[in-house]
């Protein structure tokens, strides 16, 4: 395989925290992961197998203590944390078990908001925004604020806001883990529906089989290590 | 430019989030602000109508006035040096100044003075009309004075030659008097007699002319009398008197009229050269204007200064809650850092936030304290005049308090580690 095809490329990542100290910690023992563009990619693993750890590192929240790590051909070793904003806003977009939508700010505002740090026009933000609001079919509810809307709500506010910038991959950590299985069952959904017609790369983090089954591949991580890799359902 | 207005609007989103705290917060600031912009407008509204009256008894004018001869010689006491002064000798006759004095100095400095005004004090009466009465001080003057004071005639006419050749009773009045007396037009004014008690003497004058009286400031009490004016030679023959202890000279239009004091005080000190005891002293109204602006700017500085300290409290009070802000919203901080906020577009929104908190407490301080300070002048009786000058400068001065104590805080924002901001609870 071309490490060039792939808009992840993860050889050997390790991660430590509290390097030098007798508390020392190896959360991430090694990784090696590829991820193709417009693949659906499932993380799965029980609580304190470090699979939020490599989320964030994934996801540019975090270094690497060790190895490389190639983002849409670019490699984060040589990148200032200045370019690391640059590469979170434009080509990653989150998705949090909490929402995690900006308080007293409107639906609207909030998808606005990757926008705005990647210095789109005003005009041209309100457009594009109403348009993902409506792709998530919530666009009778733009002028809400998040404590107006009920947490499956909420969450389509935050997808459409992980497209504000058309990023390369979205990342989803636990998505649904706030939400009852009706509701949850439709952010699925929606996941699906960007992988099919938007041709979205999504990395989606949970501790749940069940909704791993549905990607296309299923990534089973445990103390850091990639126990195994097998395809789903999804493709 | 469009990220600062951005950073406007979040800033006035998160405010209204929290009004009652933005606003308990900003009253540090309003008080600061307020008590500068109060106090500066009682002392603009004071200086302005003190500088007015002093410009209306005639900035161009030069007091002459005679002096007690300060002794060269200096005694010391403990170390301390005091300047003595002789009084061994009361005023008298021969002191004063002369006609022939007068005339020579009009004659020498005719290039220069305009006009002399001469004023001699006769008397305070109170004159009644039926109900009403009015309190005057009866002043003898000479032609120059109504120059020298730039008093308006609103009825009648000055005093003829004839007049004050052979000392006739006449009399100038003020519009109040006429008010307050006899609530009638000035002109039917024109005419009548009045009869005033002087030195247990009733001594009878006609009224020839009514002039404007200004709303003078308060600082002299409102209640207090008039001016009457009568020819000088009518007081000085009632006062037995022919000299004169004080001099107004008006200065032509262009000549320095401090420089003038300066020279008439010099030639007039030529004919004192002799006299042990008194000597002349002359100084322009300007230079009494520019003393007064000196003196209101020490102490406006030194108020300034203490509204300082109030706004230093005030600014650690917005740094305070901005701390426990930018505390609260940890993981917005981590949102937006996900989303693809740098350090500093994270560390210039809360500095614009600290900005805008200073800014509308500082705008809400101008507003009480110039609504203060015009009450507070209005009360004194001046009419109140806020300085633009410390408005401006108190607005711009607030939002440097934003930007100084909002940098720490914002600072601190903008440093925090995306993952510990998204995972904060």
């Amino acid at each position: 395989m071309n490490q060039n095809d792939n808009i992840l490329h993860l050889s050997g990542i390790i991660k430590r925290f509290y390097i030098g100290k007798p508390n020392e910690l190896q959360i991430l023992n090694g990784i090696d992961l590829d991820v193709k563009e417009g693949e659906f990619v499932s993380i799965v693993g029980a609580s304190g197998s470090g699979k939020t750890t490599l989320m964030n590192v994934i996801g540019l929240l975090d270094r690497p203590t060790e190895g490389k790590y190639i983002i849409d051909g670019v490699d984060i070793d040589e990148a200032t944390d200045k370019d690391l904003s640059f590469i979170r806003n434009q080509k990653i977009g989150f998705v949090f078990q909490t929402y995690n939508l900006v308080a007293k700010t409107s639906a609207l505002k909030n998808v606005e908001l990757p926008m705005l740090y990647a210095g789109v026009p005003r005009k041209e933000r309100t457009r594009r925004a109403q348009e993902l609001l409506a792709l998530v079919g919530m666009e009778d509810r733009m002028k809400h604020l998040p404590e107006e809307l009920s947490g499956g709500q909420k969450q389509r506010v935050a997808i459409a806001r992980s497209m504000a910038n058309n990023p390369a991959i979205i990342l989803a950590d636990e998505p649904t883990g706030a939400l009852d299985s009706k509701t949850g069952r439709n952010v699925m959904d929606l996941f699906h529906k960007l992988n099919k017609e938007q041709g979205k790369t999504i990395v989606l983090i949970t501790h749940s089989t069940e909704l791993a089954e549905e990607t296309g591949r299923i990534i089973t991580i445990k103390d850091g290590s990639i126990m195994g890799e097998r395809a789903g359902k999804g493709q | 430019m469009t990220m600062l207005l951005e950073n406007i609007r979040m800033a006035v989103t998160s405010l209204k989030a929290n009004k009652s705290r933005a606003l308990l917060t900003m009253l540090g600031i309003i008080i600061g602000i307020a008590s500068v912009i109060a106090i500066m407008t009682v002392g603009n509204s004071l200086t302005m109508s003190v500088s007015t009256s002093m410009q209306s008894m005639g900035a161009n004018n030069i007091n002459v006035y005679i002096q007690p001869r300060e002794t060269e010689k200096e005694e010391k006491e403990n170390g301390i040096v005091f300047g003595t002064i002789e009084r061994t000798k009361e005023l008298t006759e021969e002191d004063y100044f002369t006609d022939e004095i007068i005339y020579s100095l009009i004659s020498d400095f005719e290039d220069s003075i305009e006009a002399i005004s001469i004023s001699e004090n006769v008397g305070s009466a109170t004159i009644k009309n039926k109900d009403n009465s009015a309190s005057i001080s009866i002043l003898g003057t000479s032609r120059g004075y109504f120059k020298a004071n730039e008093k308006t005639m609103l009825a009648g006419r000055q005093f003829s030659g004839e007049e004050t050749q052979n000392m006739r009773n006449v009399a100038i009045v003020s519009s109040k008097f006429v008010e307050d007396l006899y609530e009638c037009e000035y002109e039917e004014a024109v005419g009548k007699d009045i009869t005033a008690e002087l030195n247990g003497e009733a001594v009878q004058y006609t009224i020839i002319g009514v002039y404007e009286q200004e709303d003078s400031a308060g600082m002299f009490g409102a209640s207090s009398g008039t001016e009457c004016y009568i020819p000088l030679t009518t007081a000085q023959e009632f006062n037995h008197s022919k000299n004169y202890s004080s001099l107004s000279i008006v200065s032509k239009v262009g000549v320095d009229s401090d420089d003038l004091a300066k020279r008439i005080e010099a030639y007039l000190e030529g004919y004192y050269r002799n006299n042990q005891y008194f000597t002349v002293m002359a100084f322009s109204m300007s230079s009494m204007v520019s003393i007064l602006d000196d003196m209101m700017g020490t102490i406006v500085t030194a108020i300034s200064v203490i509204a300082g300290i109030a706004l230093l409290v005030g600014g650690i009070g917005v740094m305070n809650i901005m701390l426990v802000s930018i505390t609260e919203r940890t993981r917005e901080i981590g949102t937006r850092k996900a989303l693809g906020a740098t350090n500093s577009s994270i560390r210039t929104q809360f500095i614009v936030e600290a900005m805008i908190m200073c800014f509308i407490g500082g705008a809400i301080g101008v507003v009480v304290g110039v609504g203060l300070g015009s009450f507070a002048s209005s009360l004194l009786g001046y009419a109140a005049s806020p300085s633009t000058g410390s408005i401006v400068g108190s607005l711009l001065f607030s939002l440097a308090i934003g930007i100084f104590f909002g940098y720490y805080p914002a600072n601190k924002a903008a440093k925090m580690n995306p993952i510990d901001a998204l995972r904060y609870e």
